[in-house]
């Protein structure tokens, strides 16, 4: 089975995030740059399903050059090759789509699985819109996929408890936080990564409409909230909410 | 100018609050646009709810029913909603950013080949509209451009559409699926059941975290706080991973985002991605034994305490209040 597994970089989950004053983006100085926790899920579970089933795991980012640090990084915890759609401008969740719409069909992968959402971007967009351009079944915030033949059951993650679909590969997948855990790219696979297939084409040669439909105008930082106080004790905290906050 | 679809979403014959606020969202594109506001609802038969839908200030409600649209499926709503818009020259689908908001409108969006916005909190008189990036650390106000644009909004972000003066009438068009084309089998939906309310709309909300330390003590420490507030019961990230409590209860980032009147955190550090899904809320309280834990640092009431000695105690001393 062919699985393609795209990841985006994100700013690591611990980083505190500064608006910068001008609203044009957030300050990287402090940004420590790691895959989406989410497509290192989807690394994880393309691994699992190559050990059991045999195939091949091809990562796509769509980005910099600099973005091959994580692509090394999701070849060592254990994907065959990768590719890097080089881009330097904003790209919007269609775009995006489009591209991997268009690498998905020339690679003719079985599955895409990816994350959800980028944890910078939120916008929980991409992979729905792919299964759409590819006229493919999608089942996103999968927290279990198993397979009987061609035919996959995935169980999702939804408001008012667990939803479980099924249907036929091809398909696109999106991964939520409790389909597994991933593992840590070991020694000797940090050393195999380095001579795995890492290729880069550049977005623009792949004869796709990229001008953006959606646009970032400017950020601005939330309201931050008053600086609340200590109570001494239980009964001095019902007192409050019953009195102060007027809540119960 | 075109006009402003609403989807609609409905369960067993209700429509829960989220869809409220969709029409909310809805008319208030609608009204700074000078535009309609027209409710749809998709559904094997779903007159009963599109007439319930009907008098909530919209100037039109359009039932979709089909078979194919019995249970929510990816394809054959997109479908099915795709081929609305175009009927209808639409300039603006929305509904609420629910699990099937999300599952369902970026697809719709490919399919109709139109941007999407994720999450809004805010729609400006300029057309731009605002939405939170980065955990809810930056706020983004963006431009869609196009002959249609795709929504989704944050349920917490706009108050709950009100019963108007009049009903709006019903429209009953066929569905244009193309049932041979779908590819998507439901299988079943496990609910998670509870006498609570829900996460979502509750006035209370009171979560438990890692400090808990199982899934009994959830039972035997947390629910008499919850139920003596008649509050819905959270949870942190880090409880529902460790098996404590159901995926539905998670609190956060990448889980339900809550903005309710009281939320009390109990054994919650307080991560960042925590902190997303909750810090909107009016009152915030939290009880940690770690007086450094991050959630301090968003509560108006903080309690340094041990959980187990505390959260009883709590319960007794809410006793008393209502007692008097």
């Amino acid at each position: 089975m062919k699985i393609l597994v795209p990841i985006k970089r994100v700013p690591d989950p611990a980083t505190t995030i500064r608006v910068l004053p001008d609203g044009s983006g957030i300050a990287t100085d402090n940004v420590k740059w790691v895959i989406n926790p989410f497509d290192e899920i989807a690394i994880e579970e393309a691994l699992r399903i190559k050990e059991k089933q045999g195939g091949e795991v091809v990562l796509v980012t769509i980005g910099q050059s600099t973005w091959q640090e994580q692509l090394r990084t999701g070849l060592a915890m254990g994907a065959d090759r990768a590719i890097l759609a080089k881009s330097d401008g904003y790209l919007d969740p269609l775009s995006l789509a489009r591209i991997l719409a268009k690498i998905t069909g020339d690679e003719q992968a079985d599955l895409v699985l990816l994350g959800k959402q980028a944890i910078d971007d939120d916008s929980n967009q991409v992979g729905q819109m792919l299964a759409e351009m590819l006229g493919w079944p999608q089942a996103t915030f999968a927290s279990k996929v198993e397979f009987a033949d061609k035919k996959v059951t995935v169980t999702r993650e939804v408001d008012g408890g667990l939803e479980t679909i099924a249907f036929n590969l091809p398909a696109v997948v999106t991964t939520d936080l409790r389909l597994n855990e991933p593992r840590y790219a070991s020694l000797p696979g940090i050393m195999k990564a380095r001579k795995k297939e890492l290729k880069e084409v550049p977005a623009e040669s792949l004869g796709l409409d990229l001008a953006p439909k959606l646009k970032i105008k400017s950020l601005t930082a939330p309201p931050k909230r008053q600086a609340g106080k200590k109570v001494g004790s239980v009964a001095e905290l019902v007192g409050v909410l019953h009195t102060e906050a007027k809540v119960i | 100018m075109g006009d402003v679809l609403i989807f609609a979403e409905h369960l067993g014959g209700h429509f829960p609050k989220t869809t409220l606020t969709a029409i909310h969202a809805g008319l208030e594109v609608a009204q700074k646009r000078g535009a309609n506001a027209i409710a749809v609802v998709a559904g094997d038969a779903p007159e009963a709810v599109a007439a319930e839908i009907a008098k909530y200030g919209v100037s039109k409600v359009i039932v979709l029913a089909h078979p194919a649209l019995k249970n929510y499926l990816a394809d054959a709503h997109a479908a099915a909603l795709t081929a609305l818009v175009k009927k209808t020259g639409a300039e603006f689908i929305l509904t609420t950013a629910t699990a099937i908001g999300k599952d369902l409108m970026p697809r719709l969006a490919a399919r109709l080949n139109a941007p999407m916005a994720s999450e809004i909190t805010a729609i400006n008189a300029d057309g731009t509209f605002v939405r939170p990036m980065y955990a809810g650390n930056a706020m983004a106000t963006i431009e869609l451009d196009g002959p249609v644009k795709v929504i989704t909004v944050r349920g917490t972000a706009f108050d709950a559409a009100k019963p108007a003066a009049a009903a709006a009438p019903i429209e009953k068009l066929d569905a244009e699926i193309d049932a041979a084309a779908l590819k998507q089998e439901f299988v079943s939906f496990n609910q998670t059941k509870s006498d609570r309310p829900q996460l979502t709309e509750a006035r209370i909300v009171v979560s438990g975290g890692r400090g808990l330390k199982s899934g009994e003590n959830f039972k035997i420490v947390l629910e008499p706080l919850v139920d003596e507030m008649g509050a819905a019961m959270g949870a942190s990230r880090a409880a529902v991973d460790a098996g404590f409590v159901p995926n539905d209860l998670q609190v956060g980032q990448t889980g339900k985002v809550v903005a309710p009147e009281l939320y009390v955190a109990v054994g919650i550090s307080g991560a960042i991605q925590h902190l997303a899904g909750m810090k909107d809320s009016k009152i915030i309280v939290a009880i940690n034994k770690d007086e450094e834990a991050p959630i301090f640092s968003v509560a108006d009431y903080g309690l340094v305490a041990d959980l187990f000695k505390a959260v009883p105690e709590m319960v007794e001393e809410l006793k008393k209040v209502k007692a008097h």
